[in-house]
């Protein structure tokens, strides 16, 4: 079953198009890696499909449900409010700045979501906070406030919260442009964690010997177009276009 | 002055506090809920609530304070007896009685009304300073606007206005002295009157150090507050 489907998608900044008829799916259990040049829309896109910028056209379909329509007169509209607070209970999202809640402790950050949007006994979100700290190496962490860690520390707290609302497909945006090569490292190592775990999920990022090795999928962008999308052999092999090939060899070299 | 006359003085001068901190007190009460309101409000994307919300703050911080009161004080009994008053301002002027407390409450609306207006701009300056990413992050997670803004946004802006919300309640713990004009029995109208009557600065000089100490105690306990609120950045 897709998890999700996108459909000639489109988004515009004033007059400026960053986004141009982006369609792509994602199956279940699939991850899915985004790369391609800075300013090529890919953030954007996966922003479109999470919810904070508001797509143009196009359709989108997140587990099936319906997201972003076109209705009968040919407008795209989005679904009702219940709806899109039900699908965002359904996404996760990682951001490449974490935008973990400063005023709140680590467990704090983690339970806050289930306890009051999921509305989950109080004592049980703490202990499945626990086990997913301890699953990120963080459980000696719990009571420390989010300005004690270093950033690698941060993004696998990020990553607990995220995951704390069992979501069935997990976005990251640039999880790892932040950080510096060793804490990099942390968390490529937790993402690979979730592949193997069977977790959906679409990665928009610049490492690309981490995008070959994890990605059942990778979709090249540029100018907000997809300009290839296929398995990582296809895309970072000898069949891959002039254009792929270029963009690959300034991180080879 | 004797220190006898001074020991009487400064106890008599004791009775004057308590209507000096009812004033601080209320106006705090009153006018920080207030400022939250006018600040959202001014950040309200329907234009003209928005504009309306800016006028009403370039008015109270463009005038001043002590105008402010004398108005809103004579604005009931001056606006019932003329005759060009709307019959719908003037039945609800009516309604308003004239009585003990009026003068309190006349005066209380006037403070009330000036600081809400410096509030809420303090409170603006500190929700806009949230960056947007906590927004982001607690909408993707599922929490409403309104969780969102109570949950992760409030208790941020809480911290961040604190220095700047320090200045201006203790800018009002001095600008009590102001209701003297209207009459209102508090230090400075002691002190006025005491000065008067011994013909001395000593009753000046004690009601200074009631509103030194008061700002003193009040600089200690913001201090105190934002160091208990620097467990985090």
């Amino acid at each position: 079953m897709a998890m999700l489907e996108v459909n000639n998608l489109s988004k515009s900044f004033d007059k400026l198009e960053v986004l141009k008829d982006i369609s792509f799916n994602v199956e279940k259990g699939e991850v899915v890696a985004v790369i391609g040049p800075s300013g090529s829309g890919k953030s954007t896109m996966l922003r479109c499909v999470n919810q904070l910028e508001k797509a143009d056209g196009g359709t989108i379909k997140v587990c099936g449900t319906d997201m972003l329509v076109k209705n009968s007169s040919g407008k795209t509209v989005y679904t009702d409010t219940k709806t899109l607070r039900d699908i965002r209970l359904k996404t996760g999202l990682v951001f490449q700045n974490f935008n973990l809640f400063p005023h709140m402790s680590v467990l704090r950050n983690i339970t806050e979501a289930p306890v009051c949007v999921l509305k989950q006994d109080k004592k049980k979100a703490k202990e499945n906070a626990m086990e997913l700290l301890k699953k990120m190496g963080l459980e000696s962490k719990a009571s420390a406030y989010p300005c004690e860690l270093s950033g690698g520390q941060q993004q696998r707290v990020s990553i607990a919260r995220a995951l704390a609302l069992s979501p069935e497909i997990l976005f990251f945006d640039e999880p790892t442009s932040a950080l510096d090569p060793e804490l990099t490292g942390e968390i490529l190592k937790v993402i690979k964690e979730l592949a193997a775990e069977g977790m959906t999920m679409v990665i928009v990022t610049h490492e690309m010997a981490f995008a070959r090795d994890v990605a059942d999928k990778v979709i090249f962008m540029e100018n907000g177009y997809i300009v290839e999308m296929g398995a990582p052999e296809q895309l970072f092999g000898e069949d891959a276009s002039e254009r792929v090939k270029q963009f690959l060899q300034r991180f080879n070299s | 002055m004797t220190s006898e006359q001074i020991r009487t003085l400064a106890s008599l001068m004791l009775e004057y506090i308590p209507p000096t901190l009812k004033l601080f007190g209320f106006t705090l009460l009153y006018s920080i809920p207030l400022g939250m309101i006018v600040a959202l409000l001014k950040m309200c994307r329907f234009k003209p609530i928005s504009w309306l919300t800016n006028l009403y703050i370039l008015i109270m911080r463009g005038t001043p304070l002590l105008l402010q009161i004398i108005v809103v004080y004579y604005s009931v009994p001056i606006l019932r007896m003329n005759e060009k008053c709307p019959a719908g301002l003037k039945s609800l002027l009516d309604r308003v009685e004239i009585r003990d407390s009026y003068m309190f409450r006349m005066i209380l609306v006037a403070f009330v009304l000036n600081y809400a207006a410096y509030f809420a701009e303090i409170f603006r300056g500190g929700i806009e300073a949230i960056p947007k990413g906590q927004h982001e992050a607690a909408g993707a997670l599922g929490f409403s606007k309104l969780q969102t803004f109570f949950r992760i946004i409030l208790p941020q802006v809480f911290k961040r206005v604190i220095p700047a919300s320090s200045n201006e309640i203790i800018t009002l713990v001095k600008d009590t002295s102001l209701a003297y004009a209207m009459g209102y029995m508090e230090i400075m109208y002691i002190a006025k009157k005491q000065m008067s009557l011994y013909s001395s600065l000593v009753p000046l000089f004690l009601a200074g150090l009631f509103y030194f100490i008061a700002a003193t105690l009040l600089t200690l306990l913001f201090a105190f507050i934002e160091k208990k609120l620097s467990y985090y950045k």
